[in-house]
């Protein structure tokens, strides 16, 4: 089972964190302060696993993959396959750049919640729901149009409005 | 339009994350990576302005209900990012927090701005700062109709709220609502909610609706729902427990992606209980055919591999269903031979699925070839380039040793070249593979290879866990006293505060009991030893406490035992420690509990005390202490001092550690005063345990705790003792040495994947390795106490001969384990790999036979050479072979050759250099010891039987055949368990 799915850049600060089994905020934070002290000590051109007891009881391990300025990082327990996590890493960055072509920090920052979406649609209650990108992103597409049309639909006159606000 | 400015100062920033999608850790390079790549245009420039223009177009579309937010939010995120210190940081979010206070609360907010708000709540919490105030906004925004808000809320209540927190009863019945919606996204979204916001008690209000979407008309929402079943059985197994037919009969789903969703609750399923799934072996079988053969459509294809994440599942499975199983093994012998020809392993997840098939070879009952295959992928892996694929190598290399252990010999060089890596996860792997390895020809060179290890690292996670891994095998495999002390001393010297303080109790039980034999003379070498080399290190600084604690105890019981050291010299030494430890109660303690003894031994052998005027201020200081216990020590020792010889003498006996004290634990001499106070109406009694029913004396840190403050009298009961450990009780420290039992808990890293084959291959490995075990677990000593037993002469005799065919048969053999192409190897690094894989050496066993074991063979049994060296090395500690396959040799003479003359050339020029082992001193011995990998691995005494074996092939099962017949026959008495190898066999 995948125990937690993480996003940070390389100053430590997180950009996303979801934990599969419910921590207290404070539990959350030293954790990723944890992982990102491990991940920063790390050289170059290791391996992109860590056996991460430590942090997260036994039997844990963590793959984490650098991007530009950010590190994608799952923790998941024995019953995964270190290769197969890093390869979902893969179908979630391969996914964003899909969704918000070029995926940058920024985009993940901005775009918080669709940033949940799409994880949500690729892991659901910590297993592996759905590696196709091109299914994905056809989801969030659909999620992203009901959402709009439930919004334009309940609220025309402030929707206009908001239109013209961000035009301007 | 947010300013342009804020956005380009943003953007200079940030580079681009998909522009590294193909970076060097991938794997392969696919067409989707390289059709990004094509896409994007080296220049920066370019790409930041395409960037500008997304976000801008993103932020203008904001309120068409895309996922843009507002400038307070883009402001909140740059002033966050631009903070220089984490004050800097709470200040901004402290202000923000207000901010929202004030806007959650005004009235008719827009819904847009509603989204962002509880979207900056969430970002807040994300970075550890308290949301609280706004979660109730968050469930209400579940209640609201609009899919925007709903999902949003959903959301934030999954990222906000524990399962039991206290407003998940206002969500629950929302989403038992919206289970029932029409519009599946909102299903979606509830099933997502379900996964994290339903506890055990709330289950049976969702439980019918997620039921009933198991036949939902959008596999997207049978596959939501097959997970959250598999949440609730999980989170409470017995709430879901009618429903498991469902699992059963949805993984016959048409869709191929709700099949795929099923395998993860089966797989929980069938861990838990292995024999009520065996029927649907040919079921995981064929759909496994089906997979590999393409037969799922193509867009489950992933980097042209067909669906490679239900493969993978699927071969967990099976691992599962067929460990120990011979018929259901041989049924997945052909779709995994398939997988091994068609895996494409110039592939990241092509990779994955191999080292899953390996995974599950070494689960199930494998077939020769199927090994052969499995051998191939992992020196595929072995020698790759990436470091993922090394460790994926290494580990699976530890996973097959088990079943086959010549598999190991022909990677020693690439393991070593791990050891050495710069990487640390793969160093661990290392470690935990000869960890897996380890036995009593190599154990002196990977525990000194650990503790160097253990000394370079800080993680005292890790620490700890070498430690206590260093302790087993230098408990279970020393070659001799001297050098067990050694160990033990370098681990307590650099992790004493870490290692478990049983394993100090173990520590001393050893010195005081000795060999076991009647052999005191060895007896007395080895404290005095213990002694001398305490001695030395007590005057260095900053000792950890418990090994001062073992110091001063030896001290006290054997420091003037042999005569060689004055009493005053060693009680001049202990003083020093209470005062260097002056903080340490239970140093100082110790201390003077060893000061008691070693007056008593004076006085008792009729010697005139002089007090140093040191100790005498020390006991009057402690007269005086806070400390109670250290009180009535100090108080004993004055009255002792006061006693004459023969008083003292029966107080304390000499050399009486380990003499049994009588405890009448029934107190039965009270029985009459029991009887009487029962009789006058007094309540009979009833034990704690029965009285609470939780109290449980074996937790293993109350244990410790107990121990620490309250080391020497204890005035409470002694726990039971275990029937099969004899209690041992010193008599002055009246510290009851625990029953060694922290052995145990350096194997659960490794066993706690917990399939059953691995278990029983750990206790497999116990077993075999117990021959050379002195010390230790009285338990595993039980199996090879019969064949100690035998007359010595006999055992002598045949482990002799024994031991002269090894060596001979080993020396004969031609090379057959290093890889021929690389001859320019660092001999140091041979010579590193032969001490590890081969491990023996004229010093050790010289070493040996002085420590009373084996005799070396003087060759007399050279019954299979066939090239007869000038001085075939006795190789005592080879328990068996694995014949060399003289046949296969043959092809591959000139590689070794070859190597043989490298090595000649190594070991001339190496002689004294600063090898861990350092003990090649003739060539040939480093051949022998080269030669003797594969017996070493195969750890069985195959030796005996050489002559008839001619013909062996890497068949591992016809060897262990014959292995256990040679046990059977009981031809080789120094091998410990002859009923092993059945097991394996079945």
């Amino acid at each position: 089972m995948i125990k937690a799915v993480m996003i940070m850049n390389t100053q430590g600060k997180p950009r996303v964190a979801k934990f599969y089994d419910f921590l207290a905020v404070e539990k959350q934070q030293e954790l990723i302060r944890g992982v990102f002290s491990v991940l920063s000590s790390r050289p170059d051109n290791v391996s992109n696993f860590l056996e991460i007891d430590s942090l997260f009881g036994p039997d844990s391990r963590l793959v984490y993959k650098h991007y530009a300025t950010l590190y994608f990082v799952l923790v998941f327990d024995g019953s995964e396959n270190e290769l197969a996590m890093l390869d979902l890493i893969q179908v979630l960055v391969e996914t964003l750049d899909k969704c918000f072509s070029n995926v940058c920090e920024l985009d993940i920052v901005f775009n918080y919640s669709k940033m949940h979406t799409v994880l949500d649609e690729i892991v659901f209650g910590g297993q592996v729901l759905e590696t196709r990108s091109d299914e994905v992103i056809k989801a969030v597409e659909e999620i992203s149009k009901l959402e709009a049309a439930s919004n334009s639909i309940s609220l025309v006159p402030k929707s206009v409005s908001g239109w013209r606000g961000g035009g301007r | 339009m947010p300013s342009q400015a804020v956005l380009e100062e943003l953007n200079l920033k940030e580079l681009i994350i998909g522009s590294e999608l193909s970076s060097p850790n991938a794997h392969g390079g696919n067409v989707a990576w390289s059709l990004i790549r094509r896409r994007k245009p080296n220049n920066n420039p370019n790409r930041k302005m395409e960037q500008l223009k997304t976000i801008g177009r993103e932020l203008a579309m904001g309120s068409q209900g895309g996922f843009g937010q507002s400038k307070e939010f883009l402001d909140l995120v740059k002033s966050i990012g631009e903070s220089r210190s984490k004050a800097e940081e709470d200040r901004i979010v402290l202000t923000e927090i207000d901010t929202l206070k004030r806007k959650l609360l005004e009235p008719d907010i827009p819904k847009r701005k509603l989204k962002e708000h509880i979207i900056r709540l969430v970002y807040i919490e994300m970075l550890g700062h308290d949301a609280s105030f706004g979660y109730i906004h968050a469930v209400k925004m579940t209640h609201d109709d609009s899919l925007l808000l709903k999902r949003t809320g959903y959301l934030a209540v999954t990222l906000f709220l524990d399962e039991d927190h206290d407003l998940i009863i206002l969500i629950v019945n929302t989403i038992q609502k919206d289970l029932r919606s029409d519009n599946y996204l909102v299903v979606c979204a509830a099933l997502n909610a379900v996964c994290r916001l339903i506890n055990e008690e709330t289950i049976p209000a969702v439980l019918p609706q997620v039921v009933d979407l198991l036949s939902h008309g959008k596999e997207a929402v049978r596959k939501k729902a097959i997970m959250a079943l598999h949440r609730f059985h999980r989170k409470s197994p017995s709430s879901v427990s009618h429903l498991v037919s469902n699992f059963r009969r949805k993984l016959c789903d048409n869709d191929p992606g709700v099949m795929g969703a099923t395998l993860c609750p089966l797989f929980d399923l069938i861990s838990e209980d292995v024999n009520s799934y065996k029927d649907l072996v040919s079921s995981f079988v064929s759909i496994l055919k089906q997979v590999t053969e393409r037969r799922l459509p193509k867009s489950y294809d992933y980097h042209q591999m067909p669906a490679p994440f239900i493969q993978i599942k699927l071969l967990k499975i099976m691992a599962l269903l067929s460990s120990g199983d011979k018929s259901a093994s041989e049924m997945m012998y052909m779709v995994l031979g398939d997988l091994f020809r068609k895996c494409d392993s110039s592939t990241n997840i092509g990779n994955a699925i191999l080292y899953e098939c390996i995974r599950c070879i070494s689960c199930i009952v494998p077939s020769p070839q199927l090994l052969e295959s499995a051998a191939d992928a992992i020196s595929k892996f072995l020698k790759s380039d990436s470091h993922n694929l090394k460790y994926m190598g290494i580990d699976g290399l530890g996973r097959l040793i088990k079943i086959s252990s010549d598999i190991a010999e022909q990677h020693q060089l690439a393991v070593i070249d791990c050891l050495e890596d710069p990487d640390d996860t793969l160093k661990r792997k290392t470690f935990e593979l000869l960890y897996k390895m380890t036995k009593s020809s190599n154990v002196e060179v990977i525990v000194d290879r650990m503790i160097d290890y253990m000394i370079s690292i800080n993680d005292n996670h890790y620490k700890t866990e070498i430690a206590s891994r260093c302790v087993e095998l230098a408990e279970q495999f020393a070659p001799s006293n001297q050098w067990f002390i050694q160990i033990m001393n370098k681990v307590f010297e650099h992790a004493g505060d870490l290692v478990n303080i049983k394993v100090a109790h173990n520590l001393m039980r050893l010195i005081a009991e000795g060999f076991g034999e009647d052999d005191d003379d060895a007896d007395n070498k080895l404290r005095l030893s213990a002694v001398e080399s305490y001695l030395q290190i007590i005057s260095e600084p900053k000792l950890p406490s418990l090994f001062l604690q073992v110091i001063s105890w030896v001290l006290g019981e054997y420091g003037t035992a042999d005569g060689k050291y004055s009493a005053s010299y060693i009680s001049g030494k202990l003083c020093d420690v209470a005062d260097a430890y002056s903080s340490d109660e239970t140093v100082k303690g110790y201390a003077v509990s060893a000061l008691m003894k070693i007056y008593a031994f004076e006085i008792a052998s009729g010697r005139k005390v002089d007090v140093l005027p040191e100790c005498q201020t020390l006991i009057e200081e402690l007269l005086a202490s806070h400390s109670t216990d250290l009180q009535q020590r100090a108080y004993e020792l004055q009255a002792l001092l006061a006693l004459d010889a023969r008083a003292v003498e029966s107080i304390l006996p000499l050399d009486a550690s380990c003499e049994d004290i009588e405890v009448d634990k029934d107190l039965s001499f009270l029985n009459g005063y029991i009887q009487q106070a029962i009789e006058s109406g007094a309540q009979p009694y009833i034990s704690e345990r029965e009285r609470s029913g939780m109290f449980e004396t074996t937790d293993y840190h109350s244990q410790d705790h107990h121990e620490v403050t309250s080391h020497a009298l204890r005035f409470e009961a002694y726990e039971l003792p275990k029937p099969s450990v004899p209690s041992q009780a010193s008599t002055t420290a009246l510290v009851p040495v625990p029953e060694p039992s922290y052995y145990s808990e350096p194997h659960q890293p490794i066993s706690t994947s917990s399939s059953v084959s691995e278990r029983e291959s750990s206790e497999i490995k116990l077993r075999l390795d117990g021959v050379k075990q002195k010390w230790g677990r009285p338990s595993y000593q039980s199996s090879t106490s019969a064949s100690s037993s035998t007359p010595p002469q006999a055992a002598n005799g045949t482990s002799t001969h024994s031991d002269g065919g090894v060596a001979s048969s080993s020396s004969s053999r031609p090379r057959s384990s290093y890889e021929p192409k690389k001859p320019e190897i660092n001999p140091e690094k041979q010579r590193l790999a032969a001490s590890l894989f081969g491990g023996s050496s004229t010093s050790r066993s010289d070493r040996k036979s002085s420590s009373g074991g084996h005799k070396p063979a003087k060759g007399t049994a050279n019954r299979a050479a066939t090239v007869p060296k000038e001085n075939p090395t006795p190789v005592p500690d080879l328990l068996d072979f694995d014949e060399p396959t003289a046949t296969s040799g043959v092809a591959a003479t000139d590689p070794f050759k070859e190597l043989e003359g490298l090595m000649e050339s190594s070991s001339q020029d190496g002689g004294g250099s600063t090898d861990v082992m350092g003990l090649y001193g003739a060539p040939v011995k480093t051949t022998t010891s080269v030669d003797s990998l594969l017996s070493e691995l195969s750890d069985s005494s195959r030796g005996t039987y050489h002559q008839s074996q001619t013909t062996k092939g890497p068949n591992s099962k016809e060897a262990l055949e014959k292995d256990a017949l040679v046990r059977q026959m009981g031809v080789n008495p120094t091998s410990q368990n002859p009923t092993l190898f059945k097991d394996l066999l079945g």
